[in-house]
């Protein structure tokens, strides 16, 4: 094979390596994003039915219950504007209190509660994740424990 | 007083800074040999007052010093002594002059190991390196001062996050900063070579030890973090792909592939423009990373909950520290010329094939890790990329790199036969895939990618073994006078096998289960029996805790006790949970407790994670081989050749004056 010919295969098999590897990420990317919405976006229709999303707002005070298995919970999330009430079935983080921030991963149930798979914890009491405090300015409410941002 | 001596330490550092970034390097351009001198006195002193500064805080943490505002919102006088001192990087500030500080200290081993080498290219890599310092000393002066007073001073502290009030945080951050800053050596190589216009066998032969002392010191700290997590977070996950374990994880891939370019640039003389540019861009990802943490734009559990105006600066430091290396290797690449030729079937060829994969796969984590950002900056809506993205994308690029593993080192440089190295493969292969068929279903279960995995680890097992005994028996003086940098290498190997093995087994065997356990119930995960037997009230130094007692039975006989706490810390009221690990060789046993639900009755999550602790001494392994490779004896020769040198002309010295 000639110089000429070899380096014109270098070339088209990195740009094919290439697309290669652009297909791939754009493949994952497709599949595993997840998107996050407050309650009044989730109450308003925004949220995907049965695509797995990301729910952030405030515990409302005194919604959560627990079943008598030990392990089942239910609680509500709200922006003071809208609720979603979500049911989560395992051993909640330590900072998950009511009156905090929370963000929830799962999917939107047929009879609009939220199933969680993971309720995510934060690090510390005063800090409120920037995606919620968000939420709540955009729903007119003043964002509660101060952050600094 | 003494915060005050501290502040006045920093300013006059960041002078002595200014003057180290500054004259050696004007005086290498302009052939000045007493300016050019000047690098290791001025860096000596630098550091000297960086030392000085963090003294300083140190003796303000452990004097419960209130009246400092870092203290008064870090630290609580109920702190025990080890925390009160780790406590001073638990924090931006304290973090940000424990960076400065691991800086001055690389840059004096530098000053210190490098009497062999030519004054000009000392003189360039120590300015550079304080340039670097000049942009975090001035950070931190503008912008984050830890020696800021609190008036009237606190009466108590507000304790250090309960989460950081253990050992790892005493070892985990120093060893990863160390592993971060220790880029900047390399880095600072590359812009000397750039400056210089010379790139030759010298230059590689010394930026390697430096670069590879720096990567072994990173996948400690990482592997360190990732151990922290495992039993600190009482989650059992030992790698999240959260935005800033991706912080570290980037600047070490890149700093993988870059010793790998390094060798093909001493041995060959190949690769040396990418080799810059790949110091450029492992420093640059550590610039990233200690941006991400710090700016506030991350949802995280490591973040530093700070703000914007910080972010902003280091945001502009990373622009002017990427842009002006660029720029520089734009301008004064094409001087430094290009390498040997080699062959599509050589060793630099397969190494090429790794930097690309090793590449590819810190690209797309950096993709993975920014693209919120990106979507939220420019307001198109908050999304998450979490792990099911980073697995499926970095997998894949990590496999056929695996495999190369196997095949590089039999490999000859500038051409090498494929045929040949199939043959001589083969039974590595056949062995690796006999494993991959025959052991998950000795350990239980069978899936392809279990198999997958067992089949790279041992590929890479069988292959670092027959390597070993061929070069054995082909060095005269058998095992003992096999070169100290190819042990390295193959130990280093070696290593991710074990990762692999720690990996795959953990992720596809382990078993969990989350329960609701009354006194006396029991529970059956993994093969072993978990007993409840109840939770009693015990104080602590600084906390309440209320720990349980579960005992572990395997068929009839009891092993052991595992007490698992939930602690709630008097100061900050944060609960916490303390996980109980039992490991031994093959298996970790995890308990963590939930929560009381009522009756005396409580949530129990418990783990079994099968092979979990290979991860972490898989890591220490390579860490270790790439130590190993530090104490090869051509530095030690030429060190040492040096220092006789001098001695000889100390003599005649002494001869002609007697």
């Amino acid at each position: 094979m000639t110089p000429r010919k070899k380096r014109l295969l270098f070339v088209v098999a990195g740009l094919a390596a290439v697309a290669l590897a652009a297909a791939f990420v754009l493949n994952a990317f497709r599949s595993n994003l997840v998107f996050f919405f407050s309650p009044s976006d989730v109450a308003q229709g925004k949220a995907p039915e049965g695509n797995a999303f990301r729910l952030g707002g405030m515990v409302e005070k005194g919604s959560v219950t627990r079943e008598s298995d030990g392990l089942t919970v239910h609680f509500v999330v709200t922006d003071f504007a809208r609720s979603i009430p979500v049911t989560f079935k395992g051993i909640l983080p330590d900072l998950f209190k009511e009156g905090q921030g929370v963000v929830a991963q799962g999917r939107l149930g047929s009879d609009g509660t939220f199933m969680a798979s993971e309720v995510l914890a934060k690090h510390d009491e005063k800090y409120m994740p920037p995606e919620v405090a968000d939420a709540l300015k955009r729903a007119g409410k003043p964002v509660p424990g101060g952050t600094s941002m | 007083m003494i915060p005050e001596i501290g502040h006045l330490a920093l300013i006059i550092a960041l002078c002595l800074a200014l003057l180290q970034g500054v004259i050696p390097i004007w005086g290498a351009a302009r052939g000045n040999a007493v300016w050019t001198a000047a690098a290791r006195p001025l860096a000596l002193g630098q550091f000297t007052f960086v030392a000085l500064a963090f003294s300083c805080l140190v003796r303000s943490f452990v004097t419960d010093d209130f009246s400092v505002l870092y203290v008064a919102n870090h630290a609580n006088t109920a702190l025990p002594l080890q925390y009160k001192v780790a406590g001073v990087w638990g924090g931006h500030e304290g973090s940000l002059l424990l960076w400065v500080f691991m800086l001055g200290l690389w840059t004096v081993a530098v000053a210190a190991f490098s009497r062999h080498l030519p004054d000009e290219m000392v003189a360039r890599v120590i300015g550079v390196m304080g340039l670097i310092a000049v942009g975090f000393l001035s950070f931190m002066l503008f912008t984050s001062n830890p020696f800021e007073r609190l008036l009237p001073a606190a009466m108590e502290g507000a304790d250090l996050n309960p989460l950081l009030q253990d050992p790892g945080l005493v070892v985990h951050p120093p060893m990863l900063y160390m592993g971060y800053v220790g880029f900047s050596v390399a880095y600072a190589f590359s812009l000397a070579a750039l400056m210089s216009g010379r790139l030759d066998a010298t230059w590689a032969r010394w930026s390697r030890p430096w670069t590879t002392a720096a990567w072994g010191v990173l996948t400690l700290g990482i592997a360190l973090g990732s151990w922290w997590s495992y039993y600190e977070l009482g989650w059992g996950g030992w790698w999240f792909w959260d935005p800033v374990e991706n912080a570290s994880f980037m600047p070490w891939l890149v700093g993988t592939a870059l010793i790998h370019s390094l060798a093909v640039t001493e041995k060959r003389g190949g690769f040396k423009n990418w080799t810059v540019l790949l110091a450029i861009f492992a420093f640059s990802l550590s610039l990233l990373g200690t941006f991400l943490v710090r700016s506030g734009v991350l949802t995280s559990v490591h973040a530093f909950a700070t703000d914007p105006e910080r972010g902003v600066f280091i945001l502009g430091f990373l622009a002017v520290v990427v842009g002006s290396s660029l720029a520089l290797y734009a301008w004064r690449a094409p001087k430094v010329g290009l390498g040997g030729k080699f062959d599509l079937s050589s060793r630099e060829s397969l190494l090429l094939t790794n930097n690309v994969l090793l590449v590819a796969a810190a690209g797309s984590v950096l993709l993975g890790t920014l693209y919120p950002l990106l979507l939220d900056a420019l307001g198109l809506g908050k999304i998450s990329v979490g792990p099911p993205y980073f697995n499926s994308v970095f997998v894949p690029l990590m496999v056929p790199l695996v495999f190369l593993i196997g095949i590089g080192p039999f490999a000859r440089w500038k051409k090498t036969s494929f045929a040949e190295l199939a043959r001589r493969l083969k039974w590595a292969l056949g062995a690796g895939v006999v494993a991959a068929v025959v052991l998950p279903l000795v350990l239980g279960r069978w899936t392809p990618l279990i198999a997958l995995g067992i089949l790279m680890a041992a590929w890479v097992a069988v292959t670092v073994g027959q390597n070993l005994l061929t070069r054995v028996r082909a060095t005269p003086g058998g095992f003992g006078a096999v070169p100290n940098h190819y042990l390295g290498m193959e130990l280093a190997h070696l290593g991710v096998a074990v990762v692999i093995v720690g990996v795959t087994l953990v992720t596809g065997l382990e078993q969990e289960k989350d329960v609701r356990m009354d006194v006396g119930d029991t529970a059956t995960v993994g093969g072993y029996t978990f007993r409840f037997d109840g939770v009693t009230q015990v104080p602590g130094p600084n906390y309440e805790s209320r720990m349980g007692t579960l005992t572990v039975f395997k068929g009839d006989q009891a092993l052991r006790r595992l007490h698992p706490e939930k602690r709630i810390y008097r100061v900050q009221t944060m609960p916490m949970t303390e996980a109980a690990i039992t490991s031994n060789l093959v298996r970790d046993l995890y308990v963590s407790l939930g929560e009381p639900v009522g009756a005396g009755a409580w949530s129990v999550r418990i783990y079994y994670k099968p092979f979990v602790s290979w991860i972490w001494s898989g890591a220490a392994i390579m860490a270790l081989g790439g130590f190993l490779t530090l104490t090869d004896q051509r530095y030690r020769l030429l060190l040492g050749r040096r220092f006789r040198a001098r001695a000889r002309r100390g003599e005649a010295a002494g001869e002609a004056a007697r």
